[in-house]
């Protein structure tokens, strides 16, 4: 199934793009979809980097064919 | 009155003072009104290890950035007698001592008004997907956390 992923601020910057398509073989859940494609970018605190899918920040959430995903650093508006 | 309407809440670069003061005149036709409340967000020179900050440069999740924003105003609307409301939020890059939040709350009294702009501004800060690159003199860069 393909997944359309989009970086955002300085996870952006880490992975030096801001989206791609990846084929997922296997059922991840948005939280093991995360840890995937954070590993190895040079990102101290992962922890604070939220997962949405479809907007929707659970990441129990089940990945689906054509979801679309993004990674979240901590927030700074205003 | 023009509640349930989705509104663009993003504008590219700084806003201009004359926004506020625009937008105070478009309201003086609503005579029911008896108090706005304004909030407007300005970047600081914050000073980090010896070097001073010249620029936020904002980027945003902008589809769920404007969905969050509207469910922000639904919420206030749910939650108090507001007449209307208004947010305008900063993309791009924005100078020390330029504006990048500006919200704008009226109601008939006045603790309703500052009771949903406080509202409006704790939400917009804990939910919204919008990022800061803080830009120092010597072009190095650090990002922004919301405290």
């Amino acid at each position: 199934m393909k997944v359309t992923v989009k970086y955002f601020g300085l996870v952006a910057e880490a992975a030096d793009k801001s989206e791609e398509v990846i084929e997922l073989s296997e059922v991840l859940t948005a939280s093991e979809l995360k840890k995937q494609c954070l590993e190895g970018l040079a990102i101290t605190d992962k922890d604070s980097v939220q997962i949405a899918v479809n907007q929707n920040l659970d990441d129990a959430i089940t990945i689906k064919d054509g979801d679309e995903v993004a990674l979240l650093p901590p927030f700074a508006g205003g | 009155m023009d509640k349930k309407k989705p509104k663009k809440v993003f504008v590219q670069g700084a806003i201009p003072p004359e926004k506020i003061a625009n937008s105070v005149a478009n309201h003086q036709s609503k005579t029911n009104i008896g108090a706005h409340s304004i909030f407007l967000g300005q970047v600081r020179a914050d000073e980090v290890d010896g070097k001073t900050v010249t620029a936020i440069d904002y980027t945003a999740y902008e589809e769920m950035a404007e969905n969050v924003f509207h469910e922000i105003r639904e919420a206030a609307f749910a939650k108090f007698d507001i007449t209307c409301a208004h947010i305008y939020h900063s993309l791009g890059k924005v100078n020390v001592g330029e504006l990048c939040l500006f919200v704008f709350t009226s109601s008939a009294h006045r603790r309703i008004a500052i009771e949903a702009t406080n509202f409006f501004v704790e939400e917009i800060k804990a939910k919204v997907p919008v990022f800061g690159k803080e830009i120092f003199e010597d072009e190095t860069h650090q990002w922004k956390v919301n405290k």
